[in-house]
């Protein structure tokens, strides 16, 4: 692999997430600076930052898009306790020779009490419906029912999760033998509730999401969660990044008559665990046809795993900071000139 | 079966982990994006710009002379998918063997070509990344002619030598050159590589040219030559195994074997004692491996050093026998020191008929899929991996093309080859293909249209109507009412359909007239997709009747949208205000009965709640319409009734 461009951020302070929109052509960063910036891909492949504004009040830790069907949005969450819908307005023509584009709130979710963690768009088949996770425990479900009006949503659920949350995944299978279902993971330390992971379900009778299955064999603090594309098949899997990157495949079991109206019970079992990162793991991700899953961790790497025809699993790449400062900031080259000077002389 | 174990590559971000130790990342259509960050949230606040890099894996999907080989190649694999099951098994193998020479002769040609802008390049790096991308273009050659002459064309012994012989001679090519030169020189014979020419064509069997050579030091040397003589006619002799005749092989190992013992026979009255060359070539004749080993460096690789020992000790080897002397081969060539390179025990593998082992080692060695999908596709239609014994037989087939296919897809062209390879495999091909096509970014109606069609073709219903909604969306928020509204219909989303038909109806009541009326005027059947759609190509039509001066059909029409209950209630002002200029016509229009409607309308209209937002100067206004159109409408009335009760005379 290798670096084929390096785009100046522009951020005050660090980054903490980057998102493409669905087609990869806009990216969107957000940072400890409280901004927002929106990259577009022009057609000679340059990035150019089209949009770039206060978001919050305090660090932005998420940003996510909306599926293109509903427009130009994106949603962002922060730690100053709330989570925020934007759009993109169509600007005048001197604004699009420019290349700027304007995006406006619509909305402002104040629900949580504590910082907001995660935040995520439910798959589309579900309509316009955005998800909040925060350090309060608490899962928020909020639905736009006009999706032309974006600035009214409502609290459809709230899902008490018992311990600080840190990450929400939806399973993005469409299939109607699956019913809408949720991750939760926790990086809380509490030990009474030893299981981290928690999976929610949809129940079409009660109209509500109730707890399918908890992983009680993940003890540890979870940073990150993520489904895989379904693929077509009937069992679900899910990565966690844990103290170790762990992949689980969740197999729907045949429902007895008796006790259709609950959740649906799942076997569990563990796809695969590894702890080549030797360390806490913060992120995973699927790649697009979950063939890919890249897992970044404390030890600064970030580990790419495929599996071979067989199931077996390897790792196939690592991609890791070369330790040297950004090149052209004169002060940190002034930096690095006298560190290299002090150890030739000593 | 030993895992090639291939530690993972590790690429640095230059920039990154200096300020911030972690690294977050984000896939992204073909790369993965990375940055500096720190994942503990309280950790120091960061000194210098952070930037964000886009990784890619080494694609050579880059590479326009390579886009070449793929587009050719796409085309060679959708004929082979084309070859009908039940055509008989002798005539499959000829079309499995020339598919085969297709393919190679597209990686050639696509080797020269990179060749030549390697040579006529004026930058350094990109000769030298030409000069790899030949090497690499090379070696897959190389392999695939390997299987091609052992699994597809599947030699038995006899042809099997002729065709390692032309193998080793293809991939040798530098004999040819260094031949012509000594044959070009004013004084062959004494030419400091005559000797090395001589050896080189003995060593690859090509006794005819070698003894043409010979024939210029032969002239020069009266009293040696019964020497070179005596040379030439073992040259001459030498049994080549015709596969098209009538010896049988056995007769062939008899003669050979008369042949081999009259060379040793040469060689034990020391024959060639006064000449050292002639010596050496005797000793190669009669299979001598110390001899043969001495000749390294003319012979270059020990898989030419494999097939000449086999030439000159077992000419008709059978493939089942290959492997043992393909083992001891490479050994012997490379010395208890060298250890093989991957094309190496790549060969090795081949030379084994271990099938999977080599496609194994290719997918690891490359790092593009091209080579192992294609391969193994063809070798899965000659139906090899399943005899094999791999119960995963089209399975793995199906995982490389995936693979291959995927990477395809990232590409702002390329990715319509991907459809075809993804239409041929039937257990993932479709989700894959769904999965990936609606990340195709719309950048233009045209390719919108194009990847619409694809989905379209293949009944992919819900992809269709996400990427017509996608650009419905994108229409109207740039406010193009007509294109939103063909993509709507399109997509058949009748909650769209509805908004976008509304919003019609808005302009038109703000500016008074219509636009896009082609569209409008051309619904057809689509019309009925909503209630609103209906109505507005409805009233619509009423227009277009009216601008016609098809007044009675027109008013026809209008009287039916408020009594079918096609317009919605709050339009009913706008049509009735609409029928006044019918109403004030010379001629009667609206019939008795059709007045009384109009009427019972208006009253029915009127009797409705009045809405408390209207100003006071609105409420007038609505008012005096009320006024003007009872009056228009008793107007009428009186002139139609006095109409039809009068007898025409």
């Amino acid at each position: 692999m290798f670096v084929a461009k390096s785009i100046a951020a522009d951020h005050k302070d660090l980054i903490h997430d980057v998102s493409y929109d669905f087609h990869g052509r806009r990216m969107a960063t957000c940072s400890s600076d409280q901004s927002v910036k929106v990259w577009d891909k022009g057609d000679d492949g340059e990035w150019h930052c089209t949009a770039s504004w206060k978001t919050h009040s305090g660090s932005v830790w998420r940003v996510t898009w909306a599926h293109p069907e509903f427009g130009q949005v994106l949603a962002s969450c922060s730690f100053d306790r709330t989570a925020a819908v934007w759009e993109e307005i169509v600007g005048e023509s001197n604004d699009k020779q420019r290349g700027q584009s304007h995006w406006i709130k619509r909305t402002t979710l104040v629900d949580s009490r504590t910082s907001v963690t995660d935040v995520k768009f439910a798959p589309k088949h579900m309509g316009l419906m955005l998800t909040t996770c925060s350090a309060d425990g608490v899962v928020r479900i909020y639905e736009a029912p006009d999706v032309m009006n974006l600035s009214q949503w409502s609290l459809q659920h709230e899902i008490s999760c018992k311990l600080s949350c840190s990450c929400i995944s939806w399973n993005p299978s469409s299939s109607r033998a699956h019913p809408p279902m949720i991750a939760v993971g926790s990086d809380d330390s509490n030990i009474t509730y030893s299981g981290k992971v928690q999976i929610y379900e949809y129940n079409e009778n009660t109209r509500k999401y109730a707890k399918a299955e908890t992983l009680m064999t993940v003890t540890d603090p979870v940073h990150d969660i993520t489904f895989a594309p379904n693929l077509g098949r009937s069992f679900h899997v899910l990565a966690i990044a844990t103290k170790d990157v762990r992949i689980f495949k969740l197999i729907p079991m045949r429902r007895e008559s008796a006790n259709s109206s609950g959740p649906t019970k799942f076997e569990v079992q563990v796809m695969a665990q590894f702890d080549s990162h030797n360390s806490q793991v913060w992120r995973v991700s699927w790649n697009i046809t979950s063939t890919l899953l890249a897992s970044s961790g404390d030890d600064g790497c970030v580990r790419l795993w495929k599996a071979n025809y067989m199931d077996n699993w390897k790792c196939t790449g690592i991609l890791r900071g070369d330790g040297s400062p950004v090149n052209g900031s004169g002060h940190a080259a002034a930096l690095s000139q006298i560190r290299s000077s002090l150890r030739e002389s000593s | 079966m030993e895992e090639v174990d291939v530690e993972p590559s590790t690429t640095l971000i230059p920039g990154a982990g200096f300020y911030q130790k972690h690294l977050g990342f984000e896939w992204g259509p073909g790369d993965l994006i990375v940055y500096e960050t720190n994942y503990k949230l309280q950790g120091p606040r960061s000194a210098g710009s952070p930037s964000v890099h886009i990784v890619r894996r080494d694609e050579d999907i880059c590479s326009p002379i390579l886009r070449k080989l793929f587009s050719e190649s796409h085309l060679i694999f959708v004929g082979l998918q084309k070859i009908k099951e039940d055509v008989p098994s002798k005539n499959k193998k000829s079309q499995f063997v020339s598919i085969s020479k297709n393919y190679r002769s597209v990686i050639r040609a696509c080797m020269e070509e990179l060749q030549q802008n390697a040579v006529s390049t004026q930058s350094g790096s990109l000769a030298s990344q030409y000069g790899d991308q030949v090497s690499i273009l090379l070696a897959i050659e190389l392999i695939w002619n390997l299987c091609e002459v052992l699994f597809i064309d599947a030699a038995p012994a006899g042809s099997l030598l002729l065709q390692l012989l032309d193998w080793v001679r293809l991939h040798k090519s530098d004999v040819d050159a260094k031949a012509r030169e000594v044959l070009q020189s004013d004084s062959p014979a004494q030419h400091q590589s005559y000797w090395d020419v001589v050896i080189s064509l003995v060593l690859q069997g090509r006794t005819d040219e070698a003894r043409q050579v010979l024939s210029k030091q032969a002239s020069l040397r009266a009293e040696s030559s019964s020497v070179f003589k005596r040379m030439d006619g073992l040259l001459q002799t030498m049994p080549i195994f015709n596969p098209t005749g009538t010896q049988t092989l056995t007769e062939f190992e008899v003669k050979w074997r008369h042949w081999h013992e009259e060379c040793d026979r040469c060689l034990q009255d020391n024959t060639f004692a006064s000449n050292r060359h002639l010596e050496t070539i005797c000793k190669i004749l009669v299979g001598d491996e110390d001899t043969l080993l001495e000749q390294k460096e003319l012979l270059s690789t020990w898989y030419h050093f494999l097939v000449t020992r086999l030439l000159f000790t077992h000419p008709t080897i059978k493939p089942p026998d290959l492997h043992y002397y393909a083992q001891s081969s490479m050994n012997m060539f490379l010395g208890p020191r060298a250890s093989p390179e991957p094309l190496d025990i790549i060969l090795l593998s081949a030379f084994e008929f271990d099938l999977h082992q080599v496609i194994k080692d290719c997918s690891i060695a490359l790092n593009n899929w091209w080579f192992v999908a294609h391969l193994t596709d063809l070798l899965d239609h000659c139906k090899l991996l399943q005899s094999h014994n791999l119960h995963f037989g089209s399975n793995l087939r199906e995982f490389l093309v995936l693979e291959y296919a995927s990477g395809l897809f990232t590409h702002h062209s390329l990715w319509q080859l991907a459809v075809d390879y993804f239409d041929h495999c039937p257990e993932f091909g479709r989700v894959y293909l769904e999965l990936q096509i609606e990340r195709v970014p719309l950048d233009t109606e045209r390719k919108a249209i194009k990847v619409l069609r694809i989905c379209e073709d293949r009944q992919m219903s819900e992809q269709v109507r996400s990427i017509c909604k996608i650009m419905a969306k994108r229409a109207l928020r740039n406010n193009r009412l007509g294109s939103a509204l063909s993509w709507t219909i399109r997509a058949k989303d009748a909650a769209f359909a509805t908004l976008i038909s509304e919003r019609f109806l808005q302009d038109y009541s703000n500016k008074g007239s219509f636009t896009d009326l082609d569209l409008l005027d051309n619904l057809g059947p689509a019309m009925l997709l909503s209630d609103s759609l209906t109505f507005l190509g409805k009233y619509r039509e009423f227009h277009r009747l009216y601008g016609e001066k098809r007044f009675s059909e027109a008013a026809r029409l209008l009287l039916s949208l408020m009594t079918a209950k096609i317009a919605p209630r709050s339009l009913w002002m706008t049509l009735l205000t609409d029928a006044l200029p019918l109403l004030e016509q010379k001629e009667v229009i609206f019939s008795v009965d059709q007045t009384y409607e109009l009427m019972s309308c208006l009253e029915e209209l009127n009797s409705g709640t009045k809405h408390s937002n209207l100003t006071d100067q609105d409420e007038d206004i609505e008012s005096t319409k009320t006024e003007l159109l009872r009056l228009a409408l008793a107007r009428n009335l009186t002139m139609a009734i006095v109409k039809e009760g009068t007898i025409e005379t």
